[in-house]
């Protein structure tokens, strides 16, 4: 995962398919399943599609689709593996991201700048590019300024949250970014777009990571520790501004939540380590808050302290996250969350891991999806 | 030859807002007032999200509101933006609900507020009608 060229998605996708299959010390004719998300080369095409099935010479699945909803994806992946392995209609499927937007030379601006730029914009959904107003960053920076003005929220506070990361992420031996950050270095990184200095913004990278869910009665007696599934939620504000809503300043965490707390009959009390999708700082701070971890308003005040970093109160993002680790969209935060399941995480490994949140945020806070996963059977 | 200046993205009236981008060019903002539910949108689909009805009649409103959130754009993204940056963008709710993003003019990056009053400005890229705003005095 990272700059790392001459790769198509595909053949990073079989890569980290073959990998998590010997990992799991699996047969690959034991797969019946597969789940896979483009990234952000599926909305154009060149991404990895399910042709996937092919080069991975997979010809007897009993589940399979090709499934985008941004940054929640992953974590709807195995949420729809879960049902369906419950459901008895698959025993051991495999949900795999792949994506490959950089190019050797290129800037990460021009890996996702590209998409906005094809069509000539019409009607009132093309006001937004009239004004200037391109790209997620963009987008990000609108919500962020409004918590801010709402709540008065700061650039500190945001900044404390890049610099805890940052310190999980001297420990990662994955994470692309691995020398210790201070706020003052944050604050000195040049404006994308603001409120969100580049250091508020998630990496871009090239990649593949992939999760196989199993039927928790096999999983035990696999060679790598299980991690079992104790809650999943969605929530999928989408764009209800025209109803008045907010959804940049309360998101469809909120949703996700009750149905993810409901099912794993716990509270935010009980999440010992989070793993937040963190596109940007910000995405983490209102996330927070929308789980029920500080109330509205108060997440600014909630990280200031440290307690997201090594040694905190509530250990979160614990391998760097996008910020400093690696951008593998919504498999950013469950992988680490496996990780730490597993208690995998070596240098970084926390030492309470009995309740893991995962989360997945995608399009501009527009869809939302979580997990609760947990080394101990349910 | 050389190549052709780049040329700001202007949006385009296509059948459902050609009242809305001809009354732009006047100076005047229309909302969609929807048939059946009397819900005043910006439209973006034929059918209105409340209700799912089709049907709005245009109606002329003040053209007054509020920034709701606003942002300071660094990022070269595209080419004919370049000379305007540092630039911002910002969301404006209007005093009939509705939010439409545009830009702020006739002030400072620097003095840019959360819920100043603003009032709608069309000016022209070209030939297209843009819709911005500025601090009421």
């Amino acid at each position: 995962m990272g700059r790392i060229y001459g790769k198509s998605s595909t053949d990073f996708a079989v890569d980290a398919v073959r990998l998590a299959i010997a990992d799991a010390g699996l047969e690959k004719s034991e797969i019946d399943g597969l789940l896979i998300n483009a990234g952000i080369t599926g909305f154009s095409g060149s991404g990895v599609s399910l042709q996937l099935q092919n080069a991975l010479g997979m010809g007897n699945l009993r589940l399979l689709n090709h499934m985008n909803a941004a940054g929640s994806t992953a974590a709807q992946m195995v949420q729809y593996a879960t049902m369906a392995i419950d459901a008895g209609m698959a025993k051991h499927v495999v949900c795999v991201f792949a994506d490959a937007p950089l190019q050797q030379g290129g800037s990460s601006a021009a890996a996702y700048g590209n998409a906005g730029r094809r069509a000539g914009p019409t009607g009132i959904l093309g006001l937004s590019a009239g004004a200037g107003h391109f790209g997620a960053n963009t987008s990000y920076a609108l919500a962020a300024r409004r918590h801010m003005s709402l709540y008065g929220t700061t650039q500190d506070q945001l900044g404390a949250i890049a610099v805890a990361e940052r310190s999980w992420a001297t420990m990662n031996p994955h994470a692309k970014m691995r020398d210790p950050l201070t706020l003052e270095e944050y604050h000195a990184s040049r404006w994308i777009v603001e409120p969100l200095h580049l250091l508020d913004c998630c990496l871009v990278s090239n990649g593949a990571v992939a999760v196989i869910v199993s039927p928790p009665e096999q999983a035990k007696d696999m060679p790598q520790p299980p991690v079992y599934v104790h809650g999943m939620g969605q929530g999928h504000p989408g764009d209800t501004r025209h109803m008045g809503d907010s959804p940049e300043t309360e998101t469809g965490a909120r949703l996700a939540a009750e149905t993810v707390f409901g099912m794993a009959g716990v509270g935010p009390e009980d999440i010992d380590v989070c793993e937040l999708y963190d596109c940007y700082t910000y995405t983490v701070l209102v996330t927070l808050e929308d789980y029920g971890f500080c109330k509205k308003g108060e997440g600014g005040a909630f990280v200031e302290d440290g307690k997201l970093g090594p040694g905190g109160a509530l250990p979160t993002n614990t391998g760097g996250g996008q910020l400093s680790a690696y951008y593998m969209w919504g498999m950013t935060p469950l992988s680490e969350a496996i990780i730490q399941g597993r208690g995998q995480g070596g240098e970084r490994q926390v030492e309470k891991n009995d309740l893991i949140l995962a989360t997945g945020n995608g399009g501009a806070l527009s869809y939302h999806a979580s997990l609760i996963l947990s080394p101990h059977a349910n | 030859m050389a190549d052709s200046p780049p040329v700001k993205p202007v949006s385009q009236p296509d059948e459902l807002t050609e009242p809305f981008f001809a009354a732009g060019a006047e100076g005047r903002l229309l909302l969609a007032l929807c048939d059946t539910c009397g819900e005043m949108r910006l439209p973006t689909s034929p059918t209105c999200p409340t209700c799912l009805a089709e049907g709005v009649t245009w109606r002329e409103v003040s053209g007054r509101g509020t920034v709701y959130t606003f942002g300071i754009m660094h990022q070269r993204y595209h080419p004919a933006w370049e000379p305007d940056l540092p630039y911002n963008i910002a969301v404006v709710e209007l005093e009939e609900g509705p939010r439409m993003p545009a830009n702020i003019v006739g002030i400072e990056n620097d003095d840019l507020v959360v819920g100043m009053a603003v009032e709608v400005v069309w000016e022209r890229e070209g030939d297209a009608p843009v819709p911005r705003f500025r601090p009421v005095a």
